[in-house]
């Protein structure tokens, strides 16, 4: 019941403050919604007993990303954003994909709880001190399954870094 | 749906009621305690600075704290004409509750811990406390004032930059217990018969520069240096919300210090714990404690008042019977049960003491830095110098497994490659001050072109 009780909380508080977030017009507002959407999702993390994911998605979500972009917001200037048009004109096409979107999700669920066995895998309950540590498991997946993609998408956001700072530097 | 959210509540505080009340008691204790720490850092400042510090309040002005709480609790609120309300106070309460939240993590001893065994352990102390610059930066914006953005865009900026180096600092640590829980983590270093900042001193001197940038700590307190920016992100903050900002600061001083003190000071455990021949100095406790007794009752008679007399004599009282309760477990079979969490509390709040009494020390003994050098010190110095120490660290681990190494063995190994990193720590250095001296050498060429 706590489980349920906790993941409808944490869920309200994610689905809200991203709605809330596209419709500020203050962008330092935006952004504070954006973290709260950011930590609900973080508690609804824990709630799966994913705690290193959890402390994962703070750290580096709110407590890296999310500062930046503080920071950025606040060397822009901000009453001239305020001005401009804030939605881009393609609502028509964007409400139109956002639709398509929610129909394949809702089609995907409907379709799973017809048919058993198929669509979304159900994993059978266990006690939460039966579950083996979060942080070993992830670590064993990423260094010992999942060694090649993980050291290739980490070349990969290291040539985007350099190239970042290349782009960045001042031409002599 | 009413009748499943009571249910869910009546779950909730069953399973979590401890907790919940040891959270009560720390926040409600916490403020008295930043208070004296407060009064400590004023009267070492004092000392440093051939003064007597605060007097007047109690001998010695021991009832300062005290009486700074009240004044700030009854003084006006002011919230400036352009300042975003919401945001302005939503922030100090952002900052004090990041950090009263990463104290749940910490473990005061084996016994006294709120969440208890949390698999994250270190990662949650640090990842949580680290959220508490949301209070400075949304502060500093929403006070509408230069001085306050200023202040709160060069803490993000300084927050950013030093938090890699601390962490690369806590990964070199963490090598050697693998695993994140705290408990764990000290108790890897009772296992090893040797405390983490001998196996990892350059780790260790990384992450005491890094801890003091992330709190904001002379010298390098640029968010709220008075000469440059009136008080930085504080400026427009008055009465009991700048007191938030403070109490906030000092907690997150407690934080680091409690976190260096886990993983590399030993946590709870006694210096040479596992050593049976120096199980004397299990009465070092009790002895401190009875010489800060005697020294009180020394000092009584010559207090200029009756009252102020008696108050020391109080608090020798006090101590004396601080001193008894730790006497007891030491001598006393029945109450060995009760050795290792009242020890152990006693060795922790210890080190964190003296961890903090040295951030006042450097504090009252160097100079500001500018921000120039800040940042160069942070992205050219500590962040190279703490990964490769992690490499070193971990290059030393193995060569350590081959030999078969275990606790001061681990010596043999871990000291060449803090070796090697002092040495690459002194050939950054020797190349920053060539080329700081290149281009001053520039400029000084360019001198008329402006």
């Amino acid at each position: 019941m706590l489980d349920k009780v906790l993941f409808y909380f944490f869920a309200a508080i994610a689905v809200a403050s991203a709605a809330l977030m596209v419709t500020r017009r203050n962008v330092v507002h935006s952004a504070i919604f954006l973290i709260t959407a950011l930590l609900a999702t973080a508690g609804i993390f824990l709630q799966l007993r994913a705690e290193f994911l959890f402390i994962v998605q703070i750290i580096l979500y709110v407590g890296g990303i999310m500062v930046l972009f503080v920071f950025v917001i606040m060397l822009v200037n901000l009453d001239v954003a305020l001005q401009q048009i804030q939605f881009a004109r393609q609502k028509w096409v964007a409400l139109l994909v956002a639709l398509a979107l929610a129909a394949q999700v809702g089609f995907m669920f409907w379709t799973s709880g017809k048919m058993a066995g198929q669509g979304l895998p159900v994993l059978t309950a266990v006690a939460a001190n039966r579950l083996p540590a979060n942080s070993e498991t992830v670590a064993h997946s990423l260094f010992e399954s999942y060694l090649l993609p993980f050291e290739i998408a980490s070349v990969l956001l290291l040539v985007a870094m350099i190239g970042a700072v290349v782009m960045a530097k001042k031409r002599t | 749906m009413m009748n499943a959210i009571l249910q869910a509540t009546l779950e909730f505080l069953k399973l979590y009621w401890v907790p919940l009340l040891c959270g009560v008691a720390i926040v409600a204790i916490l403020p008295l305690i930043v208070g004296y720490i407060v009064l400590v850092e004023r009267k070492l400042m004092a000392d440093m600075q051939a003064r007597l510090g605060p007097m007047r309040v109690g001998p010695h002005g021991l009832l300062q704290p005290i009486a700074d709480a009240l004044k700030l609790l009854i003084k006006e609120d002011i919230i400036p004409d352009n300042a975003d309300r919401l945001v302005f106070w939503l922030a100090p309460v952002l900052s004090v509750g990041a950090a009263l939240l990463a104290l749940a993590g910490l473990a005061i001893g084996p016994a006294f811990q709120i969440a208890q065994d949390i698999n994250i352990g270190i990662l949650f102390v640090v990842g949580i406390s680290a959220l508490g610059i949301f209070g400075i930066v949304l502060g500093g914006w929403a006070s509408n004032s230069h001085y306050s953005l200023m202040g709160a865009l060069r803490s993000s900026a300084q927050l950013v930059s030093y938090e890699t180096a601390a962490g690369m600092a806590l990964v070199s640590a963490l090598l050697f217990t693998g695993t994140l829980n705290i408990k764990s983590i000290v108790e890897a270093q009772n296992k090893e018969g040797i405390w983490f900042v001998m196996l990892a001193p350059v780790a260790f001197f990384t992450y005491l520069v890094a801890s003091i940038a992330e709190t904001n700590r002379a010298p390098f307190d640029l968010p709220e240096a008075e000469s440059e920016l009136v008080a930085g992100y504080m400026t427009e903050f008055s009465g009991f919300r700048w007191s938030l900002y403070f109490l906030a600061e000092y907690t997150n001083m407690i934080v680091v210090a409690s976190v260096a003190t886990t993983l590399f000071l030993g946590g709870w455990l006694r210096p040479f714990a596992s050593v049976p021949w120096l199980n004397f100095l299990d009465f070092v406790p009790t002895l401190l404690m009875a010489g800060v007794g005697a020294y009180c009752i020394v000092r009584a008679p010559k207090q200029p008042t009756r009252v102020q007399q008696l108050f020391m004599l109080a608090v020798a009282g006090l101590c004396f019977v601080l001193g008894l309760v730790l006497l007891v477990p030491v001598l006393v079979l029945v109450a060995k049960p009760f050795y290792a969490g009242i020890h152990g509390g006693f060795w922790f709040i210890f080190k964190v003491s003296l961890y903090i009494y040295f951030f006042m020390w450097l504090r009252f003994t160097i100079p500001r830095y500018r921000f120039d050098q800040l940042m160069r010190l942070g992205w050219h110095f500590l962040i190279p110098l703490s990964i490769i120490n992690v490499l070193l660290v971990g290059v030393a681990l193995i060569a350590g497994a081959y030999f078969n190494l275990k606790g001061w063995g681990l010596l043999l190994v871990t000291t060449p490659a803090a070796v090697i990193a002092l040495v690459v720590a002194l050939l950054i250095l020797n190349a920053e001050k060539e080329r700081n001296a290149r281009q001053n050498q520039t400029a000084a060429s360019d001198f008329y072109a402006g």
